[in-house]
């Protein structure tokens, strides 16, 4: 984890004394609604639907545990005991009073937390991999580098003002788990022949109304060169993207309407004056970021562990679907990283309340060396669990309702908080949710499905990232009913895709009935092991198409 | 009845408040015009490129730089001759001229007053002054003294900028060494 120096700790303290300022000049009319707003953007705060909401910022997903616990004791003491992690790692609350949020931010810092820039038209929280610096496909950890990103986007003086917001996700696996080419901008960490670390640089990725997927700008930028080169980009978006229309206003729009060849050659033309320069980095540099991020100091386990928890896999049915589906390998023998479940029928997608955020912390205590996950799918990691510790851990979870085995599955919504909570919605999307897991709680017919992702939005801003489910699901607003539009074979990972509308939309009581009717012509068309994306691919839209709207 | 050409061309501006290497400044002598074709009655005065060029003997003109303005190297040589630069930020939300003051003063070394006009607020000022600009003409209803608090808002910053040229991760460094 990245511990705060006096200097962090200076920043973020002062960040406090300057909103509490800020909200009092608000509060005393000197400050007009359009003046505050993007002050209170630029630390979390938005207004809502039925209260404001603020959302705190879980840099690239890592949370220690007592960091958590704080954020439970938030929840307690100023909103309603739960709170919401999102698809981009960070922490909704839904329902703080306006004038308590200075106290809030106050709490926080004291926990090394804030809500910077987790709004408004700045460079966002840096994303990154749920299972960086312990998966067994990784090249680099990407933590140190997302780190330095997060310093260099704090507060930068130039890029407060962008023409729209701008997301940055980085990856340092072989497979993306970070949606890399759905961002402004994406990262990958390789290394070339001779063992150099290299950047992918990918530019103009994004969701929202007009989905695209990121343009390559440099396939290898020596690692010294990151943030200025970074710093090159934001620039040429800075001065060239469009300020007319909030709608166009996105880096995909410039690097589209330039074309990738102009748009790269005016960055090489700025980086030209960067390069070397200030912000370069070091070899010092980044062994001081990683510094922070050290291997913990597992303790070795037997051979004999290891037999023992395959052999307890083959015997109980229920923890081996545990396993099969919430445990995933880890780079050292005999470690496993669990993810807990957040998807239940009884809560939101991402929802968690105080208390299991609490026994969350405790679990992260006893059984990861005190840090807890963020993942883009909206679930939470224990990232270094010992084989020999799994079975107790998962009856932990078992009690707490965060051991439904089914990660990954078609019942591990990615969902956005909807109509319910936002006042960008056109429709509710939570509901939808939960009706599907309803509808599809069999765990045999979910696992015979195999990997699947659905991804319901409640509007085109696309939260929950619909383009790139493998089915996506779009509230839309009809002269104001609430509609829903599906589309199929979008995804988020290696080999990004967005997904195609199957046609006109539905009715709300009747999504689970299309979804069913979608999945029925994947069974019956799949070739054996075939996933439900690859048969999609195989066979395209025609034959849903044709059985979802058959009369 | 106006003249066609002050119905097209706003009147020139002046602000009462300006804030001077990070100090409220006893009067403000300069105002703002944005008429391309003839000079304002009250000088001194910032004008738009074309018209300063066209006056380039006039002591008592410096140019207007638009949010706009695309600052070839051609431009930003010339511009080392002017006395002061006022750069416009026709919204508060336009974040160009924060680049724009970057690069005049980063790329090509320019040397005299940069100063922010428009719609300049409060809570911009830190980053403008980092970004280089000295002098900050406020939007006639905010409050000098917020502004002045609002400049010292915060002792620490983890890029390099206009002023600190090495990042803190740089800093942090020299300190361990």
């Amino acid at each position: 984890m990245y511990r705060y120096d006096i200097h962090d700790q200076t920043l973020v303290d002062e960040r406090v004394a300057q909103f509490r300022d800020q909200m009092e000049r608000y509060q005393a009319g000197k400050l007009g609604e359009e003046e505050f707003r993007p002050l209170r953007l630029q630390n979390g705060l938005y207004i809502q639907r039925h209260a404001p909401m603020l959302r705190i910022a879980i840099p690239y997903g890592m949370l220690a545990g007592h960091q958590l616990k704080a954020l439970a004791e938030i929840t307690r003491r100023y909103d309603r005991g739960y709170g919401h992690f999102t698809t981009r790692q960070n922490l909704q609350l839904n329902w703080p009073a306006l004038e308590d949020v200075p106290d809030i931010l106050a709490e926080l810092a004291k926990v090394q937390m804030h809500a910077i820039q987790t709004s408004g038209n700045c460079i966002r929280n840096t994303t990154s991999d749920q299972f960086a610096g312990i998966a067994k496909d990784e090249v680099e950890d990407p933590r140190p580098w997302c780190e330095l990103i997060r310093q260099w986007s704090t507060l930068h003086p130039e890029f407060a003002y962008l023409p729209r917001k701008f997301k940055i996700a980085v990856s340092g696996a072989a497979h993306d788990r970070a949606a890399i080419q759905v961002h402004d901008i994406g990262l990958r960490l390789w290394r070339n022949d001779e063992g150099e670390l290299r950047v992918k640089v990918l530019a103009g990725g994004g969701l929202g109304r007009t989905p695209m997927i990121a343009e390559t700008v440099r396939e290898d930028l020596p690692w010294q060169h990151l943030l200025t080169y970074l710093e090159a980009c934001v620039r040429v978006y800075n001065q060239f993207g469009r300020r007319d229309n909030k709608f166009k206003a996105r880096i995909k729009i410039l690097v589209k309407a330039l074309g990738v060849e102009e748009y790269r050659r005016r960055v090489d033309e700025e980086w030209a004056h960067l390069k070397d320069g200030p912000q370069t980095l070091t070899q010092a540099a980044v062994d001081d970021a990683k510094r922070h991020f050290p291997e913990p100091e597992r303790r070795p386990v037997a051979d004999s562990a290891i037999d023992a928890f395959e052999a307890l896999r083959q015997e109980n049915r229920a923890f081996a679907r545990f396993v099969t589906n919430n445990v995933t390998d880890h780079k050292v023998p005999g470690y496993k990283a669990v993810t807990l479940s957040l998807k239940r029928r009884e809560h939101a997608p991402g929802d968690v309340t105080a208390d299991q955020m609490d026994a969350v912390a405790e679990l992260a205590d006893r059984y990861g060396f005190g840090e807890i996950r963020v993942t883009h799918e909206q679930n939470l990691v224990l990232s270094d669990v010992p084989v020999d510790e799994i079975e107790a851990l998962w009856q932990e979870l078992e009690a707490l309702g965060m051991a439904n085995p089914t990660v990954g599955t078609l019942n591990d919504i990615i969902c956005c908080p909807g109509g319910d909570y936002c006042s960008l919605a056109n429709a509710v999307s939570i509901p939808i949710a939960q009706a599907l897991q309803e509808r599809f709680e069999d765990l045999d017919f979910l696992y015979d499905l195999g990997p699947i992702d659905l991804n319901i939005s409640g509007c085109m801003n696309a939260c929950g990232h619909h383009h790139v489910g493998h089915i996506g699901i779009l509230g839309v607003d009809k002269k104001g009913e609430e509609y829903y539009q599906i589309s199929i074979g979008g995804n988020a990972t290696d080999d990004t895709s967005l997904g195609k509308i199957l046609g006109p939309s539905f009715f709300r009581e009747d999504v689970p009935g299309v979804v069913e009717k979608v999945l029925e012509v994947y069974v019956a068309e799949r070739h054996e092991d075939e996933r439900f994306l690859d048969t999609y691919r195989r066979i395209g839209l025609k034959p849903f198409k044709e059985r979802v709207y058959a009369h | 009845m106006p003249t066609e050409a002050q119905e097209q061309a706003p009147a020139p501006v002046h602000v009462d408040h300006l804030i001077v290497d990070g100090e409220l400044a006893v009067e403000n002598a300069w105002c703002v015009s944005f008429d391309e074709n003839a000079l304002p009655e009250q000088l001194p005065a910032f004008v738009p490129l074309a018209l300063w060029r066209k006056h380039a003997d006039d002591e008592e003109l410096a140019p207007l730089l638009t949010s706009d303005t695309e600052l070839t190297a051609a431009l930003g040589e010339e511009l080392a001759r002017a006395k002061a630069i006022a750069i416009d930020f026709p919204a508060f939300t336009d974040g160009r001229g924060y680049s724009l003051a970057r690069l005049l003063r980063e790329r090509y070394g320019y040397q005299g007053e940069l100063r922010a006009v428009g719609d300049v607020l409060v809570d911009q000022l830190d980053y403008m002054r980092r970004c280089g600009f000295d002098a900050m003409a406020l939007r006639d209803d905010q409050d000098p003294a917020d502004a002045l608090r609002a400049l010292s808002a915060f002792s620490v910053s983890y890029q390099s900028d206009v002023h600190q040229r090495s990042a803190l991760f740089e800093r942090r460094l020299a300190e361990t060494h």
